[in-house]
Formats: C-alpha cells, structure tokens, sequence
C-alpha cells in the first residue's frame, strides 16, 4: 500500500488515540448532538456516577418529540411526550452542555442545524444516538449513528472504539439535467446499488454533479447513506464547503479562519487513493424517482411502472415483492403516474432546508392542493428566512399546512403527526419502512417538487411535465 | 451486562431480508424508560395486527416457535435506526443470539453492548438452518463464543468469526466506558496535541 490515502482515512488517522489488540481504533469525538432519546445514555452515564467529559462538544437539541403547530402544553400529543422534551433539556442543564432549548430560534432538527450553525466542519468526527448523523458528511466530515451505550460512552470519554470500516467511492458523472434533484441522485445511487450496498462502508461520493451540488444538496444526498446500508457519507470539502460556513456562528472566526482552511484543503482523498469499492453512475441518466415498496432500494423514475412479481425468478425476491405490493396496496405493472396519494409531507432531515422549501413553492405558487399537506421546516432560522422570502404565503395560498415549529414531525410520527394506516403519502423523507410514518401508513419517499406535483394533482406527477398554471 | 459464553435454545427461522429496526421495536415504543419492560413489544407490528389479535402467519406465533430465544434471519438483519431499544427488546424478550448473513451496522454494533450475539454465517448455511428450522419446529441451535461455534439441529459445527476485542468484552460482559477509561492517559496526551493542531475546532462554544 502507497502513501496515498482517501479523505476517511485522512480523518480516521487524525483522530486515532490508540489500537487495540482486536484492531479496533480508539477515536476522538469532535461534535456529540443529543436528542430526547438520548435519555438511556444520560441514565448510564448518571447511574454509573460519570460526569460529561466535554461539555463544550456536546450538544442537545429537541428534535424528535417536538410539537409542530406550537409549544403550548396542549400542543404536545400527549404528557409524556412533553416529559420527555423537558427531560432532554433537564440533562442539559445538569451537565452544563450547550442547548439549543424549545423557544431558541436555532432549535430545529439535529442534522439541519449543525451544519446551518458550523457546528460541523470539514475534517471532524460527528456523532449521534441517530443513523442519519450521515448527513453531516456534506461538510467534508466523518460523521455516523451511534446506540445509546455509545452515546453514554462518547459523553463519558469523549471517544468511541471503532473496527476500521472498509471504504467505498460512489462516482456520479457529468452534470445531472433540469428538473432533477439532489433526492432523485440519492435514490439513484441506492436503487443502483441496493439497501445494503454500503453495508460496513464510508461512501465518499465524488463526481461532477457531486461537486456541482450547493451544500444543502449535499447534505440531502448524504443524509441517505445510511439507507444504502453505509456507515457514514461524505463528500470532500471545496470552494463551496468554505463559503457556505464563513460567517456561520460557530465556524472558525476570522483569525483561525487561513490556517482552518489551509487545513481543510489538505483532506481531500489523493488522486491514487484506493477504495475497496467503487461504483459509477451517469448523471444524465437520473430521473425524477419515487419509491414504490418498503425498502428505499424500491426506487424507480416516476414515468415507469411497477414491476411484476411473477417475472422474478428467485422465490424469495418474488414473495417479498409481493408482500410489499400488498403491505403498499398496489399491483404489478400499475404506472407510478396512476398512483392516487392521500397526504404529502415535506420536512424532514433530507429535505427541510430553505433550497427544499423553495423547490415546494415554486411548484405551488398559483396552485392548489387536492389532498392535506404540511410542511415543516427544518429550523426555526429557516421558518424565518422563508417567511422573510414570502414562501410561507405561496404555502398558504395553496391551502398547505405551513407549521410554525420545526421538527422531525411526519418523518417518524412520535409527536402526533401521523400518517394513518393505509393512508398513502409522498414524502420528503427518507425511510419507507413498513409503519414508519404510523402504523400501517404507505409510504413513498419523493423529492420536495414531486411531494408538491403530487399534493397539486393528487397522484404522482412528472414536475418537468406540469403546465404552468 | 450478562456475559455470553455458550447458549443453547430453540431457534426461529425468519425469511425476510432487511427486517429493519423499525420492524423490531416500532417508534412508538421509544420512550420506555430501561427496566425491562421492552419484551412485550418485539416485532410487535409483525405480531400484532391493529386490534392486538396475533397474526397466525408471523413465526414467532407458530406452535414450536413460540419459546424460540434464538433467530436465523436472511440479509441485513436490524437495518435502519440507531435505536438501541431494537435490542433492548429483543433482550429483553429472552433472545441472546441473532444468526444472519449480514447485519446494519449500528444493530450489530449495539448488540454487544447488551449481551446480543449477532452471528454472522454464509448464505447457504443460513439458509440450511432455516429449512431444518422450519421442518423440525423446536429445534434446538446451540452458539459457543468461546469456541466461535455455531451447532444446528442435525449437530453439524460451524465455524463463525468474531473481532477478538467485542468478544472479550462480551464472554467477560465487560463495561466498555471502563475499559476505554484505562486508556486515560493517552487520551489526556491526545487532546492536548490535538488542541494545538486544530486551535479553531476546540472552541465550541460561542453562547
Ligand atoms: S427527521 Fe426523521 S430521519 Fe431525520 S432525525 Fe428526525 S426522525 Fe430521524
């Protein structure tokens, strides 16, 4: 093996502490977030007497439970959700960490506000009690899931042991076409190589449409790395990285700011850096995706049909396209086009940052909806800023729920909002498992302007094709 | 934590790929608070249909898979979330050995932090468990950590790999904050290189 090495094993050497016998690596944790389910790992931590090692580090922010049409008690879907909430801040207090508290207009979901405060920066190790920790890769950095014994562990010691994962490079080439999004290029990549393709693998993704995406592209393409089975996704830090965090309030300041970036310039992955896996995708290529079944692998372009169980030859994949069919109410051959939709949801880590409230309204603007939709944003900065934009009126105008406060909300469906069972919805998120969204709910993952198409025509609809209104 | 050396109980052949962790603890269940209260809601969308009826067709319904405290599984077992309570359930509900041939990392990983030995086998040895499993209902299976063995129901032996540090740690049901805090000193030494590296990145706080 050279001396050339990839932008995860640049970062991965840099934050080793030590090697144990077993070959796992002692790592130092830059960035910890905590969110309300991060309570099991304050209980360990508590119960065995320990104390935060880094508070400074350390962040929590109420995500998941959070109200999102206001913070009155009544608006909570029950006490103990509330409890929650306030259990959350409690032990941020109690061990002096920084939070991000319920009427703090920085609140939002975890993985919108760490990057939107430059709280995550190129070349850091992130963690989180979350599986789409992922998303912070955007900036350049190692960022990944952890349970809540880990959690418990990174707060005690600030660092985590960790087996090597193996490296991947996913190549999107040549620049993508109009009217496709960073999450029809997320859904692509997993359709192409499947639910567990990253199993045990960081993913850098690199490629001209990658490095043509803005930063909150990015962190939408990234934030799904976990649903291709990957531990982590990242995408190398440039031009782009640097000025989308300076300025940002914890960004490096002005007098770190040259030797911050002469030091991010210095992670890229080297021209002959090896990859223990690879895979090529042609931008042109990509189309406008929604998901049919109960894995986010099930992914086709929007102009296709669903496929036909009995044309599978393993017995196994045929009887689990069936199930899925059924648990998704749909047929064989049905064209995605004809797909009737009860709800849409726009929100989510993937897709609730300003680019994504945008895409929405462009859509919208002069429009009506046909069926029930939210839209929740990201962060109380980004409710601001759309309000500011006036996007908040095109919402409303089209008779879309416009909810005040960020959050989670339908992406998992703990804080009362919820999709009923067998109720069909198009969503912005990024999880289609069976009950995510509620028990028994339908769920078809979509990019912002496909969930905004389908609220206006009430099926799924081609955003390229619509006529202007 | 309950250490794990040999453990022997009847086994549930599950034909699914990617049971993910919403699957094993849905999301309304992640509030509990940690005192073994998790079992009753394993698979409970998988078990339970909505008015709380079993569903017949779901394995561990069956006659003779019932007491089942060991599951084969297909690809990519535990897929999906971080929650630790996908395992908190699992163990609490008695299950102390996941046999697959592949895991979601994150599932894997918090396993072991709980006394869960996810095990990973061949393609065609899981599926060979699964086809004894199912033609032979309580049959037994039998995992050896010490010996990294897996025993089916016909008494075959197979061999399993298993990184020597998480084994340790769960024959030993070994406290992980403790064992990385003898490590002290080296970590002291790291963050103070480490801070004058990278000056700009230890001064989070800014409020
Ligand atoms: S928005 Fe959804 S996926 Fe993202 S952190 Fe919240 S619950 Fe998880």
């Amino acid at each position: 093996m050279g001396s050339a090495r990839s932008l995860f094993e640049k970062i991965w050497d840099s934050h080793t502490i030590t090697t144990n016998e077993a070959g796992q690596t002692l790592l130092f944790i830059d960035r910890h977030f905590c969110h309300e389910l991060s309570f099991h790992a304050f209980n360990m931590l508590h119960g065995n007497d320990r104390r935060v090692r880094h508070p400074e580090r350390t962040f929590a922010i109420p995500d998941h439970y959070t109200p999102t049409t206001g913070l009155n008690n009544s608006d909570y879907v029950d006490e103990d959700t509330r409890a929650l909430v306030a259990n959350l801040v409690n032990n941020a207090k109690r061990n002096e960490i920084n939070l991000f508290d319920l009427d703090d207009e920085r609140r939002g979901i975890i993985h919108v506000v760490g990057p939107e405060q430059g709280i995550t920066q190129p070349g850091m190790i992130v963690v989180c009690g979350d599986s789409h920790t992922s998303t912070h890769g955007a900036l350049g950095a190692l960022a990944f899931g952890i349970g809540a014994s880990d959690v418990s562990h990174v707060l005690a010691t600030q660092t985590l042991w960790q087996p090597k994962p193996k490296s991947m490079r996913v190549n999107v080439t040549g620049s993508r076409p109009a009217g496709v999004t960073a999450k029809d290029v997320i859904l692509a990549i997993i359709g192409h190589i499947g639910a567990a393709g990253g199993t045990g693998h960081a993913i850098e993704y690199a490629g001209q449409a990658i490095q043509e995406l803005t930063v909150e592209e990015r962190l939408t393409v990234c934030n799904m790395s976990i649903e291709a089975g990957a531990r982590a996704g990242m995408i190398a830090p440039d031009e782009t990285t640097y000025r989308y965090l300076r300025g940002r309030p914890y960004a490096p300041g002005e007098e770190d700011w040259s030797a911050a970036e002469d030091y991010w310039r210095s992670l890229t992955s080297d021209d002959d850096a090896e990859f223990d896996n690879e895979a090529t995708l042609a931008a042109k290529d990509i189309q406008p995706m929604v998901t049919w079944g109960t894995s986010p692998e099930d992914v086709l372009p929007v102009c296709s049909s669903l496929p036909d169980p009995q044309a599978e030859i393993d017995p196994k994949r045929q009887a689990a396209m069936q199930r899925k069919m059924e648990y998704m109410g749909l047929h064989a051959g049905q064209a995605i086009e004809d797909i009737k939709v009860d709800r849409v949801f726009i929100g989510s880590c993937t897709n609730s940052r300003i680019e994504d409230l945008r895409d929405a309204a462009r859509v919208l603007e002069g429009r009506t909806a046909r069926i029930p939709a939210i839209i929740v944003p990201g962060s109380g900065l980004i409710r601001a800023q759309a309000e500011q934009e006036g996007l908040h009126k095109v919402f409303e105008a089209a008779g879309v729920d416009w909810r005040p406060e960020a959050g989670c909300s339908m992406c998992i469906g703990v804080n009362g909002d919820f999709v009923e069972s067998q109720e069909r919805c198009a969503s912005t998120s990024n999880r289609n498992f069976e009950g995510r969204q509620g028990r028994g709910a339908r769920t078809h993952l979509v990019s912002p302007a496909m969930a905004a198409a389908a609220a206006v025509t009430g099926h799924f609809t081609d955003v390229r094709e619509m006529e202007t209104p | 934590m309950e250490p794990f050396t040999c453990f022997t109980a009847v086994a549930a052949p599950m034909d699914q790929d990617n049971i993910d962790t919403d699957q094993i603890l849905p999301a309304r269940h992640l509030m509990m608070p940690r005192d073994e209260r998790y079992g009753g809601y394993v698979f409970k969308d998988l078990r339970l249909d909505n008015d709380g009826n079993e569903i017949e067709t779901f394995v561990l319904n069956k006659a003779g898979f019932r007491e089942s405290r060991i599951i084969v599984a297909g690809h990519n077992f535990g897929c999906g979330s971080s929650r630790e309570g996908a395992v908190f359930t699992l163990v609490d509900a008695g299950f102390r050995a996941i046999i697959a041939t592949s895991f979601g990392d994150i599932f894997y990983n918090n396993s072991f932090n709980n006394g869960l030995l996810p095990v990973t086998l061949p393609d065609e040895t899981v599926l060979k468990l699964r086809q004894q499993l199912r033609e032979g209902p309580r049959a037994e299976i039998s995992v050896d950590l010490e010996a990294q063995t897996v025993t089916g129901p016909d008494q075959a032996v197979y061999h399993f790999e298993i990184d020597a540090h998480r084994r340790h740690r769960l024959l030993n049901g070994l406290d992980a904050v403790g064992y990385t805090l003898q490590h002290e000193h080296e970590i002291t030494k790291f963050e103070e290189r480490y801070s004058a590296s990278t000056p700009w990145e230890a001064s989070a706080k800014v409020s």
